[in-house]
């Protein structure tokens, strides 16, 4: 039995097959990378994995039992967190109101919730914009806002939506930095990346989309070297 | 103590004075009205202001806790009393069903739905007259002559809404309300079951518009589908009294009462008898320039942008 297994999923939108029927397993502790062109399906496989939208087809396993049908707040209270590509903030609540209201997920208290929500945000270096609203965050805090509201629900399995994008280089190797500290804390993470800095040096595995399909899966160097992957991104006359 | 909790109790010493100081039945017949739109507003406020449901319904819950206490006298021969009891109950299970089938829209959806579902109760209540009595109301008689109960109730009443609101406000489900306001989707990524929270604000709304419909029936001794199932005497007016004073503000809703009864009252009295009397036709007009005066300089009323109202008048910030 594997951690995380997404077996033969599927979406249609009318007659668009979004995802068509993709497959995979992850393993506790380890970072999946998920990567293909804009518009593979990437970001809906997601949705299907946390239930924003329900499957067409196919199943989904957490620890080996299937979630199809539950509901999203279910999946986040079962220990699966995700991060959203179009960052959500809740733009009238402090960074810290934020992160307070998502630790409610695990303690019932105030009190503990800001005790959680205090811990999540030194470990992810925002605490320094505890007090700013959320709206007034740029873009590497707004990204980083929603790494840690992921986190505090104290997810065993962390989906992280473009979470580089529209970074500066610094502000790059600061989130590879975070991604590596959260999963050396056990958190198991699968991430969705376009920049190839990113997912190429902290993968473990990678899968490889197009139209919805697998075309690939292994580790960066195989697939990095995959004709159909080179011919995705770049065309049929550069593989 | 805290320097809110210091001004809570001063502001309660003084109310609870003023029937001592002001003895004039006219006076605190005006403030009585102003503490019931207390609680309205507030209750308004939890739903529409924290939790983002904006309702233009909120008439059903003031007119079901109104007839709840008015048919107990009327039809059961109890004393309407009861209805202070049960008027939040069954305001609160109205407002169950109302959520069980409007929370299915977001947005300007649901507050249109609202409005159905307002006018729904007003007809129900107009011809179903076996037990309403349809247009005809419900006459009640008043258990005291002095105004001065009802004061300290209708006090009471506010003031154990504004702490509830502020509890509520403070907790998990305080957190809970404004995260669904503010970004749904990441409410449910983040394991908030926004349709149950969203239920939990509408009961609790309820049941006190529900009490203050109640206290009306009480306290005025005669109702009609007309005035507690009205569109713009209440359920518009919840709204006024929430914008005017500060939404998503735990204050701001009891400013919002005492500055709309008051504005209400001095064009309805026509300037107190000094002007002539057309002028007493004129409050809704002068309600309607409020809000666009409120909207276009201080959008988040008086409560909410109260530093920017200081900084106009205290010179050299």
């Amino acid at each position: 039995m594997s951690f995380f297994e997404v077996k033969d999923i599927s979406k249609n939108f009318g007659g668009l097959m979004a995802v068509n029927g993709v497959s995979f397993e992850v393993e506790r502790g380890e970072i999946f990378g998920l990567i293909g062109p804009n518009g593979s399906g990437k970001t809906t496989i997601f949705n299907l994995i946390n239930h924003y939208f329900p499957l067409t087809g196919g199943d989904i396993f957490f620890k080996g039992k299937s979630i199809k049908g539950m509901k999203t707040y279910q999946i986040c209270h079962l220990g699966i967190g995700r991060t959203f590509q179009v960052v959500k903030p809740l733009k009238r609540m402090t960074v810290l109101e934020n992160v307070v209201a998502s630790a409610f997920c695990r303690v019932n208290t105030l009190k503990e919730a800001q005790k959680l929500a205090m811990e999540t945000l030194e470990f992810c270096n925002l605490l320094s914009a505890k007090d700013k609203s959320a709206a007034s965050l740029p873009i590497a805090g707004r990204k980083r806002l929603e790494i840690t509201r992921a986190l505090a629900t104290k997810p065993e399995l962390l989906l992280l939506d473009e979470t580089a994008a529209g970074l500066n280089t610094a502000e790059l190797d600061e989130a590879i930095e975070l991604i590596q500290k959260i999963r050396n804390r056990g958190v198991t993470i699968i991430i969705v990346e376009h920049i190839m800095k990113v997912i190429m040096s902290i993968s473990n595995r990678i899968h490889a989309i197009n139209y919805g399909q697998t075309i690939a899966e292994g580790t960066p160097e195989e697939v990095a070297n995959d004709e159909e992957v080179i011919e995705a991104y770049l065309g049929e006359s550069y593989a | 103590m805290k320097r809110s909790q210091l001004t809570a109790a001063i502001v309660a010493l003084v109310f609870v004075l003023f029937p001592w100081v002001v003895t004039s039945d006219y006076y605190l017949h005006l403030v009585i009205l102003a503490l019931m739109w207390v609680v309205i507003g507030g209750s308004w406020n939890l739903l529409a202001g924290y939790t983002g449901q904006v309702s233009f319904g909120h008439a059903v819950f003031f007119g079901t806790g109104a007839y709840t206490a008015g048919i107990f006298a009327t039809k059961l021969g109890i004393s309407a009393w009861w209805g202070m009891v049960f008027g939040g109950f069954t305001g609160a299970l109205i407002g169950l069903l109302i959520g069980w089938i409007c929370f299915r829209l977001r947005g300007p959806y649901f507050a249109l739905a609202t409005i159905a579902a307002g006018e729904i109760f007003r007809l129900i209540a107009t011809n179903w007259e076996s037990l309403t009595e349809g247009m005809v109301g419900i006459l009640i008689i008043q258990t005291f002559r002095s105004k001065l109960p009802y004061y300290y109730l209708a006090l009471a009443l506010a003031a154990a809404s504004i702490w509830v609101f502020d509890l509520v406000m403070k907790s998990k489900l305080g957190f809970y309300f404004v995260s669904i306001r503010e970004d749904q989707d990441a409410a449910e990524s983040l394991g908030i079951n926004a349709t149950l929270y969203k239920n939990i604000s509408l009961l609790i709304s309820a049941f006190f518009t529900g009490m203050a419909g109640a206290f009306y029936m009480n306290y005025m001794a005669f109702i009609d589908p007309e005035v507690v199932f009205s569109l713009h005497y209440i359920s518009i007016m919840a709204i006024l009294v929430g914008i005017i004073g500060g939404v998503a503000t735990i204050w701001g809703p009891a400013v919002g009462a005492f500055i709309m009864i008051g504005v209400q009252e001095t064009f309805r009295s026509a300037l107190f008898g000094l002007a002539p009397k057309w002028i007493s036709q004129s409050h809704v007009l002068v309600f309607g320039l409020l809000v666009i005066f409120v909207i276009l300089f201080m959008a988040n009323g008086i409560v909410g942008d109260w530093p920017k109202i200081k900084r106009l008048f205290v010179k050299g910030q």
